[in-house]
């Protein structure tokens, strides 16, 4: 029943074929036995959850209309607030810390009778690309355990992947969605910023961060994308339109006469082999479907990364400063009369770990008088050159791909110590976020050379998020009918306990 | 040897800059719903936006956008079609986020003026000050250090926050430098802050009290040698909590600053607090080393983006402008410029004038106002807005004054009760069983019983000898309680005693 996709999950709760209590309950169990190899989940909330499903499971005895995604569990990344719930954002500074209120996304969630299971580990504050950052403890690749799930929303991919969960949530500041869909052969997508509400999504970097939906299909995805996305009065920055239309995209999958872009600064040298032949099938399959496949190039890509990481830091510099043991979570150092300035430090010194601190630190420099202008001045410059080149490639075409990460996943430890190596896993990632564009990333297959799964991206203009549906149902259809079978079928089997 | 200000003007030429911080009276907060009424208990009016929980987001309110606008037109600035607000890093306890939304190098209006006249010694004159921008942020929270002697943070034993205040609007009104006042700059810094009070009171977008903080000022002041060019270094006094000490803050900064140039010292540059008691401030922040806030745009929040047609209907609703709202008033009341001036000065011509609506006659509005209340508010050392009577209280006592159901002397009790909170005067009255006594039976009793009393003054005023009349009216007043009109008691008086006309 776990293995089922989300859709037919729902459609045995609405039919009665099983309910909502049934299925949370195997999703707890299927955690409870493989949760200790993966440790996607940092809280599970077993009795929210099981309270949740026996309230659907009344609503269908009571005959009332469910909606699509009914009774079906998900696994809600630590950075969202769920009220009640201890929620850390995968930092120490906020252990032990229960939000008082809910986040929109999970506002939305309720609403739709959306199953919540618990809390998926993640990088401290959503950053890095492993997970390896989370102040408690890594969480492992259901592919290899010795291996990475992607980060920063590695517990959420990897919860996917490992049956503990059939839907997730994910937040994208630089590809921490669909980097984790990519190594752990799932989908994951990034909406339009501004398409989901940022309210009660603990900022990293406020202008972009993004919330989405992660699933093992894409028309889950789909379904949840949604669910959770929509005009929020409480996020400014939210976008005032209608949500594009997701779910039919991703029901029809007809790209035939779709012009798709493929983004010649994303491919090529750095590429790992295996990822660049899954690639190029991919694009295969695509054509041989309708579309037409043309190159188009964005120029300004290379610089996207370094602006990346002068924007980014110095927004997390801003954001973090709220963190300082006078209101909530941790207080070191309150002893003998202490200054506040002094607990401040000290708490701040104990309770962020190194990546965080790294970039407080350049965050501070970069946005610093007499500094301003060549960092975070040039970096917002560099922004506008890349929306720009984007604006450009999208005259020629519907959308753009290119693989979602340079390489499959790598080993726990492998990069912890050289940073830059580590960033350069969101080289193909980044740009979707520093123009707020779409993004979406689903399985394209192994590697040939390590059997790991390698992802395929999709980017569509600003609120033409259907686009990349109708491309990936497409491309999901042409690879299912090629393998048989769905990827994660071919994943090793968890020992369990 | 203490320089007196005439050394000081005779030698240096002041120059100010002033920065005013006006709390809107919007109902919610500048970025949440939490509401804004003064004086609740510490922390009940709070959420997870202005506590700055994690995952929390601003959203402006646009009310204070509106307030603000109405401002910058009514300050002859002009109107930004774009602006944005932007972070100012800095971390302090009471500011929950550790940053202050505010604006930055895009405010939303720029470039004003205000005319303010003062008095001088060749009479009246009107200085132009500059107004460079006005700008909209949000307050921060209030510290209450516990223990030591100050009240400061250094000594405190412990400190203790209340975030009632943080996230309540505030607009800062920034002048370019004043130069040329010369010597009645402290005057003319005081007039400047009178008539941008005296403008957003009329504009309605602020309680605009400097006892309770809602309208603050910070007083930039420096000294140059007369006819030098560069600027000498500023200091700047904060939170001036009276007009009156606007302008006792400016002498005494000049004078403070002249003591140290004469003496060939340097003035240092930092912000000072002004000591209410002394007169003096004191040394506070130095800001030789600047601060760095780390400015950029606030990425959570849309930049400001007005639209012209609604300046447009903002400007043409904009009220009359207070310096001819004063003039018109004098005139339609007839009023000599003495009297103006003496209620400005006391602060209640808003309220004459409010009375007045009410149909009170204009000099006896204006005579209970700046005389009987203006007194007891003296005694009691509270401005006269804070006293519990109200212009339609006074309104009605004038009323009942005219009809002759009060005397002026009764009426004084009145006011009396209604300022000690015995209710409203029609409940005063009742409860002190005050009436005017015109039972010409009773009064004629009373005057039989005074002159039987006082056989020599009376005989005195048969003859003729009319001033001798007082004591006996007097005696007959004490006789009725005060409650008998002495007009009348005259009339009959004199009358009874064969000189009645």
């Amino acid at each position: 029943m776990i293995r089922l996709s989300a859709v037919d999950m729902a459609a045995q709760i609405a039919s009665g074929q099983t309910s909502s209590v049934a299925l949370t309950q195997a999703h707890l169990d299927r955690i409870a036995s493989v949760d200790t190899d993966v440790h996607a989940f940092l809280f599970v909330d077993s009795q929210g959850a099981l309270a949740q499903a026996a309230a659907v499971d009344a609503k269908r005895a009571a005959g009332e209309k469910l909606s699509p995604l009914a009774g079906v569990p998900l696994a809600l990344k630590d950075v969202m607030t769920q009220k009640g719930v201890p929620t850390t954002a995968g930092s120490k500074i906020l252990e032990g810390w229960r939000p008082p209120y809910d986040s929109t996304v999970v506002v939305n969630l309720k609403k739709n009778d959306i199953v919540i299971l618990g809390k998926t580990n993640m990088d401290e504050f959503a950053m890095g690309s492993s997970t390896e950052n989370s102040a408690y403890g890594p969480t492992h690749n259901p592919w290899d355990l010795t291996r990475i799930p992607g980060g920063s929303g590695g517990g959420s991919s990897a919860a996917l992947a490992a049956f503990e969960a059939p839907l997730a949530i994910g937040t994208d500041t630089g590809g921490s969605i669909r980097q984790p869909a990519a190594v752990t052969g799932t989908v994951g997508v990034k909406p339009t910023y501004g398409g989901v509400s940022r309210f009660g999504l603990i900022a990293f970097s406020s202008s972009l961060d993004q919330a989405g939906p992660c699933a093992r299909t894409v028309l889950d995805a789909a379904l949840l994308h949604e669910a959770i996305a929509g005009h929020d009065p409480k996020d400014s920055t939210s976008i005032n339109a209608p949500v594009p239309q997701v779910v039919k995209a991703a029901k029809s999958g007809d790209v035939k006469g779709m012009k798709i872009g493929v983004v010649k600064e994303l491919n090529g040298d750095g590429y790992q082999s295996g990822v660049r032949t899954r690639f190029e099938e991919s694009l295969e399959l695509l054509a041989a479907a309708g579309a037409e496949i043309i190159e188009v190039s964005a120029p300004n890509f290379e610089y996207a990364l370094a602006a990346y990481y002068l924007i980014a830091p110095s927004e997390c510099s801003s954001n973090l400063a709220r963190f300082d043991a006078m209101r909530y979570g941790l207080r070191i150092g309150d002893v003998n009369g202490a200054s506040a300035e002094s607990v401040m430090n000290l708490t701040r010194e104990v309770g962020f770990g190194r990546e965080v601190k790294r970039r407080i630190i350049l965050g501070t420099y970069a946005l610093s008088s007499g500094y301003y202008d060549a960092y975070y001045g040039s970096a917002q410059k560099v922004r506008t050159l890349i929306t720009q080149d984007f604006n450009k490639a999208f005259e020629k075409c519907d959308v753009m791909v290119s693989p979602t990460c340079p390489t499959t996943a790598f080993k726990i430890g492998e990069k912890s110590n050289d940073p830059i190596a580590m960033y350069l896993n969101d080289i193909a990632t980044i740009p979707v976020n520093m123009a707020g564009i779409g993004g979406m990333s689903l399985p394209s297959g192994l590697a040939p050379e390590d059997g790991l799964p390698v992802g395929f991206q999709i980017m569509a203009p600003a609120m033409q998020d259907q686009r990349m549906y109708l491309v990936g149902a497409a491309l999901e259809a042409a690879l299912l009918t090629k393998w048989g079978a769905p990827l994660l079928s071919q994943a090793p089997a968890l020992a369990g306990k | 040897m203490a320089l007196t200000y005439d050394d000081v003007i005779a030698k240096y030429e002041p120059v100010l800059g002033l920065e005013v911080h006006v709390e809107l009276n919007t109902k919610s907060k500048m970025f949440c719903g939490c509401t804004t009424v003064f004086g609740g208990e510490p922390n009940t009016q709070t959420c997870p936006v202005c506590l700055a929980l994690p995952g929390a987001l601003p959203t402006v309110n646009e009310k204070a956008i509106e307030s603000t606008i109405k401002i910058g037109l009514a300050l002859n600035c002009s109107i930004a079609p774009f602006s944005r607000f932007a972070r100012k890093n800095y971390f302090y306890p009471d500011m929950p986020k550790n940053f202050q939304i505010s604006q930055y190098d895009e405010p939303i209006c720029v470039n004003g003026y205000v005319d303010v006249e003062i008095e001088t010694d060749e009479g009246p004159m009107v200085f132009r000050i500059e107004v460079e921008r006005v700008h909209m942020e949000e307050d921060t929270g209030k510290s209450l250090h516990v223990g030591g002697a100050t009240g400061r943070i250094h000594g405190a034993e412990y400190s203790l926050l209340d975030y009632n205040r943080a996230g309540i609007p505030l607009v800062e009104i920034v002048t370019k430098i004043v130069p040329g006042t010369g010597k009645y700059a402290p005057e003319v810094a005081k007039a400047y802050v009178a008539e941008l009070r005296d403008i957003l009171r009329s504009l309605g977008v602020s309680d605009v009290k400097m006892e309770q903080g809602s309208l603050r000022c910070d007083a930039n002041v420096s000294l140059r040698l007369i006819g030098a060019e560069t600027l000498g270094t500023r200091s700047e006094t904060k939170n001036v909590n009276s007009l009156r000490s606007v302008e006792r803050a400016i002498r005494g900064e000049m004078i403070r600053h002249a003591e140290l140039l004469n003496k060939g010292e340097r003035v240092v540059q930092e912000t000072r607090h002004f000591q209410e008691d002394s007169g003096l401030t004191r040394s506070g922040r130095s800001k030789e080393q600047a601060e760095d806030y780390r400015y950029f745009p606030e990425p959570d929040l849309i930049p400001v983006a007005p639209d012209a047609t609604w300046i447009e209907t903002l400007r043409a609703g904009l009220p009359e402008r207070p310096s001819i709202h004063r003039k018109r008033l004098q005139e339609a009341w007839a009023v000599p410029d003495k009297e103006m001036a003496a209620m400005i000065n006391a602060d209640v011509l808003n309220i004459v004038e409010a009375t007045v609506n009410l149909g009170a006659d204009p000099t006896k509005a204006r005579s209970w106002w700046l005389g009987e209340i203006s007194r007891i508010a003296n005694d009691k050392d509270v401005a006269i807005a804070d006293l519990t009577i109200t212009p339609s209280d006074v309104a009605e006592i004038v009323a009942l004054v005219n009809t002759g159901e009060l005397t002026d002397k009764l009426a004084r009790q009145v006011i009396e009760g209604v300022i000690a909170g015995e209710g409203k005067p029609a409940a005063v009255i009742a409860a002190r069983g005050i009436k005017v006594v015109n039972d010409d039976g009773a009064l004629m009793a009373a005057i039989e019983k005074v002159c039987a009393e006082q056989p020599e003054t009376a005989e005195k005023i048969r003859n003729g000898h009319l001033p001798a009349a007082g004591a006996l009216i007097g005696a007959v007043m004490k006789e009725t309680k005060g409650q008998a009109d002495a007009a009348r008691v005259r009339t009959l008086l004199l009358s009874h005693l064969g000189q009645g006309e």
